[in-house]
């Protein structure tokens, strides 16, 4: 076993998903499986190997500090399934 | 470093604690536009009306830096006396959150831009040097607020995506006053090199504060708390102690810290768990794949470097040395690159001592009892050093001078129209003064006769009788030798 | 008219062009065929008055500059499209409207093109059999139970059965080469970062590209040109200067060196794959192409990084749908964290919650080393691999899938059988370089197969004249008798 019942739900809770209890064994079923098939990897030899940084064969282009974006506060705010005026909403954060 | 003099240990019964601080300030980048994005970082506008589709995290929308605010960096990294690395890399810092659009945070996390530097401080007992663990550019949060509705929590991005440069310290604080001087010190450093304003109310600058506690002698760190977002240098002070106080407590009760992330409560002076970030704490970095490695190049680096202006640390050697400053007196004088300009500029035609006392002393409590920045002087450069060549050249005395400076200081009005026009210009023609010092002396024949009796002290009874009979204007040297000579 | 569903781009281009019809009528042709065929379900949405209106536009105005006049094109529902609902598959975009153009789109508008639709796709194009579209299956017109491939499955079955003359896919991990292999159309997943990325929703960051799907070689080098290109708010996109694919197609390919990876030889391969890989041998050798036996030695260990590297980044690419901004909400939850977990859990379908979970497992604590960091570094002997490769040969030639088109619902329950169809389309984008799938012919089922040609860094050209000298060849032929309609 890669991964259990309980690190699932570890898992989930960091990733914000909501689990149903019914569904819980396959899932873990499922990434178990995943798990294993992936830990093919570990047959590769890597001692001397530096992990990739980018894929493409190009520098990072900075761009110039210009203000040319913003003020479009209608559009930001118009796909919120809730929102007023001014501001998204959200239910109230517990801290 | 005069150690000895340092005496900030927390003592109780049982024994002596030291307290060992670590200091994360998140300082915002002065740049027009956001880190990855076009929109703009004026502070205080209407709410979400500074943000573009990348900034609320839209699907399909990518980042592309900002080339000035590598610069800033680069530049504070010089004023640290960092290492500038030619490699960094962007990372996500991964959790959820309302302010939060992309559930990650754009960071640096294992290959940073900015790498070990140190900052000097003067402290009663001496300079102290306290390391930079490194700095790194990251994007700022957009802000939750919490107080306008019951049952919900409203958003405004304006900040997100605003560039901001993390500035880690290595562990080598040891009281609250060292980390007012630290933060004071950073400020100043940034502001010098125009790469962050310091306006801690508008958020500008805060910090995240690690605190542990050792008793005295001890080798080995104890666990620390991490005391989140502390917003100002009075709070970083209070927060530090309380959570000193708290840790030596529980120690002293056969109790264990526990490593976590708290919050300072600034009405009840103590500092609270955060339990509910614990687990969120798995932050999975990764490297952006949206971005590639930041490659700089050396001549970029020395290309900043040369346009570097003179830092707090240099200015103050040279004020020493050119201007015989005392330590105390040149801090003073480069704590604001703006307090330093105007010093300069004072000085350019008056002379120092007068004018380093003047500024230090009258213009200050000027400044602070109007809550005024020194740009904002009421009394400019120009006009101090005119009224200071007025007490040199003998034109008022410096008890005039005074009034004067009142006058300037409400009116913004050159020193020569208000001694012209207020008549306050000295009495220094040597043949009037004695013809009022023989008055005066006729006046009180008595206590001339008691003076040269032997009662020396009756002299400044004199001096003040013919200050009253010129209503102060008298030339105070003048005065003080024809007394002496009358008074043979 | 009926001639239509036999023309390709290039052909309806020429028609329009030479004025013999208009782009009103082509567009008409197209509507017609999708209305007829929503068994299909291909499409998620259609936007038919905007496109009536755009092509009546066009033709009023015959600015025939452009390489796409007045062509109506399907597009995967996974680019973010001005005003036209954009879904990704997933119901947590169910009701999204973008307020911008992706670049890629924009760049097909402004050659001319005009929007019929989006097109179903996986969830988040997270499938190989477009069964994980909250929208519902795709049908592959070859047959009804079949998938069409996935995730550009709704645009690999409506290029199939006529109901757009050309599309664009994405391929993330075989994303257009797969279903266009499972349809008997031609896919080209271009070098990382040729196209733009902005403006479509991300699954895998490093990993995505959008590419064409056509019925021909001469059709795909036409769509690669039109929608290329370098784009200044894409920090991956390439900075170089666009190409002319379509005028410098040359079937004169004699003299290059194509290799053979002796590894892309899986064991239980059906001999159908191994006859066609030779057939397509023979084709290159009679083109007086140089045949060699290439080495790729990590190949077997792609899939597995893929799987690590892909949900990873996806993990966090799809945070940001969390309810807030835009998309699904759950009505349930009293604070925030409870209507993340109920939005997202509500939101997700099974394959993307399977995906996000591992790639937060492999990014978390612990872990990160052991499988991230790891895959990284098998990415880089992978693209090693094709970097020595290519020093020998022009190109290397390999079967696009290790099967045809499978039966709906036969892999669904088994994550790792579906995963293993993408077994030769993922090497190439663990290495950012070009590929193109051709139809090369039919299973005994009738079923079409595709080869697959790679290439080094930004050498299209090279593979698209490959392919449209073995197209000759070949001479594929596949007659549906559309009996969807």
């Amino acid at each position: 076993m890669s991964i259990n019942k309980n690190q699932v739900k570890k898992v989930a809770k960091l990733s914000r998903i909501s689990l149903e209890d019914s569904k819980l064994d396959s899932l873990s079923k499922d990434l178990d499986s995943i798990l294993n098939f992936v830990e093919e990897l570990n047959k590769v030899d890597t001692k001397e190997i530096e992990p990739l940084s980018s894929i493409v064969d190009k520098k990072l282009e900075p761009r110039t500090d210009k203000i040319n974006d913003g003020k479009i506060k209608k559009e930001i705010l118009k796909n919120s399934p809730n929102k007023n005026e001014d501001f998204f909403i959200v239910p109230k954060v517990v801290e | 470093m005069e150690k000895d003099k340092f005496d900030y240990y927390i003592k109780t019964e049982k024994s002596s604690w030291e307290v060992v601080i670590g200091l994360e300030v998140h300082a915002q980048v002065i740049s027009n536009s956001k880190l990855f994005s076009g929109s703009s970082t004026k502070f205080g506008s209407e709410p979400n009306s500074q943000v573009s589709l990348v900034d609320s995290a839209f699907p399909g929308m990518l980042p592309v830096i900002n080339q000035f605010c590598i610069e800033q960096a680069v530049k504070t990294g010089l004023g640290l006396n960092a290492k500038i690395n030619l490699f960094s890399v962007f990372d996500r810092k991964n959790y959820f959150y309302a302010d939060l659009p992309a559930g990650y945070q754009i960071s640096q996390y294992k290959n940073p831009i900015v790498g070990e530097g140190e900052v000097t401080l003067d402290m009663p007992y001496g300079s102290k040097k306290i390391g930079i663990e490194r700095l790194h550019l990251e994007q700022d949060a957009g802000k939750s607020i919490h107080d306008l509705s019951p049952d919900h929590t409203f958003v405004d991005l304006n900040r997100s995506g605003v560039a901001l440069m993390e500035i880690v310290s290595k562990p080598d604080l040891r009281s609250p006053s060292e980390v007012n001087s630290y933060v004071k010190k950073l400020r100043t450093i940034m502001r010098y090199l125009g790469t962050c304003d310091g306006n801690m109310q508008e958020g500008s600058l805060r910090a995240d504060v690690n605190v542990s506690v050792r008793k005295k002698g001890e080798k080995k760190f104890g666990t620390r708390c991490e005391i989140k977002n502390v917003n100002s240098i009075k709070f970083m002070e209070m927060a530090i102690d309380s959570e000193a106080k708290r840790q030596i407590e529980l120690l002293e009760s056969g109790k264990s810290i526990e490593q976590e992330t708290r919050l300072f409560d600034t009405k009840n002076n103590e500092t609270r768990s955060m339990r509910s970030k614990e687990e969120a704490h798995d932050y999975r970095y990764f490297p952006d794949p949206d971005l590639l490695p930041l490659e700089i190049k050396q001549s970029f680096i020395d290309s900043i470097k040369k346009k570097l202006p003179e830092l707090p640390d240099e200015k103050k050697d040279r004020f020493i040395k050119k201007f015989k400053l005392t330590p105390y007196e040149a801090n003073v004088l480069v704590s604001e690159v703006d307090i330093s300009k105007y010093f300069e500029d004072v000085i350019k035609n008056s002379d120092i001592k007068l004018a380093k006392n003047w500024i230090i002393v009258e213009l200050f409590a000027v400044l602070n009892k109007k809550n005024l920045n020194i740009s904002k002087s009421p009394v400019s450069p120009k006009n101090l050093a005119s009224l200071i060549n007025t007490i040199s050249s003998g034109e008022i005395s410096g008890k005039i001078a005074k009034k004067v400076f009142e006058i300037m200081v409400e009116t913004g009005d050159e020193p020569k129209k208000i001694i012209k026009e207020k008549g306050l210009k000295q009495q220094s023609d040597p043949k009037e003064l004695e013809k009022i010092i023989v008055k005066v002396l006729e006046k009180n024949l008595d206590k001339v006769s008691e003076y040269k009796s032997g009662k020396v002290k009756l002299f400044g009874f004199f001096v003040g009788e013919v200050m009253k009979a010129t209503s102060g204007k008298g030339n105070p040297k003048l005065v003080n030798d024809i007394l002496k000579e009358k008074l043979k | 008219m009926s001639d239509l569903n036999k023309s390709s781009l290039s052909e309806i281009i020429n028609l329009i062009k030479s004025k013999k019809i208009s782009s009103l009528e082509v567009t008409n042709h197209f509507i017609n065929n999708i209305k007829k065929s929503k068994k299909l379900n291909s499409f998620i949405t259609t936007c038919f008055d905007q496109s009536i209106k755009n092509a009546k536009e066009f033709d009023s105005k015959k600015n025939f500059s452009g390489l796409l006049p007045g062509i109506p094109l399907g597009i995967k529902d996974l680019f973010c499209t001005k005003n036209i609902k954009t879904t990704a598959g997933s119901k947590i975009l169910e009701n999204f409207i973008p307020t911008y153009e992706s670049t890629v789109t924009q760049n097909l508008w402004s050659e001319g093109a005009i929007l019929l639709g989006k097109l179903n796709c996986d969830e988040f194009a997270m499938g190989s059999s477009n069964e994980t579209s909250y929208f519902g299956n795709t049908i592959n017109p070859i047959g009804k139970d079949l998938v069409p491939g996935g995730s550009s499955g709704g645009s690999a079955s409506a290029l199939a059965a006529n109901l757009t003359p050309a599309t664009v896919g994405t391929d993330t991990g075989g994303s257009i080469r797969q279903p266009a292999s499972f349809t008997g159309t031609v896919g080209l997943k271009p070098t990382y970062g040729l196209c733009s990325r902005w403006g479509i929703v991300a699954f895998a960051s490093s990993l995505d590209q959008a590419g064409p799907m056509t019925k021909n070689v001469q059709d795909c080098a036409l769509l690669l040109e039109a929608m290329s290109g370098y784009d200044q708010k894409d920090s991956t996109s390439i900075n170089k200067k666009k190409e002319s694919y379509s005028k410098n197609l040359n079937k004169n390919i004699k003299g290059l060196k194509i290799g053979i990876p002796k590894e892309y030889r899986i064991e239980n391969m059906p001999n159908e794959i191994d006859d066609l890989w030779k057939k397509g041998i023979d084709i290159l050798k009679k083109s007086g192409v140089k045949i060699v036996d290439v080495s790729l030695p990590h190949t077997k260990y792609a899939l597995p990084t893929y799987y690590i590297v892909a949900p990873a980044e996806a993990s966090s690419n799809l945070a940001r749908y969390d309810g807030v901004k835009y998309g699904y909400r759950s009505k349930k939850g009293n604070n925030l964290i409870e209507m993340y977990e109920n939005t997202r859990g509500e939101g997700f379908g099974d394959e993307v919650k399977r995906r996000v979970l591992i790639g937060t497992y492999v990014l978390s604590s612990g872990y990160y080393d052991a499988y991230y960091l790891k895959a990284q570094k098998v990415r880089k002997l992978i693209k090693n691999d094709f970097d020595h490769c290519f020093k020998n040969v022009d190109a290397i030639l390999t079967p696009s899938t290790p099967s045809s088109a499978f039966k709906i619902a036969e892999k669904t329950n088994d994550p790792i059988s579906m995963y293993l169809n993408d077994i030769f389309t993922v090497p190439v984008n663990l290495a950012g370089i070009p590929a193109i799938s051709i139809p090369a012919g039919q299973d005994k089922k009738g079923y079409p197969l595709g080869l697959q040609l790679i290439s080094n860094t930004l050498d299209e050209q090279k593979i698209l004249n490959i392919a449209f000298a073995m197209e000759k060849n070949i001479s594929f032929k596949q007659s549906l008798d559309r009996w969807w309609e």
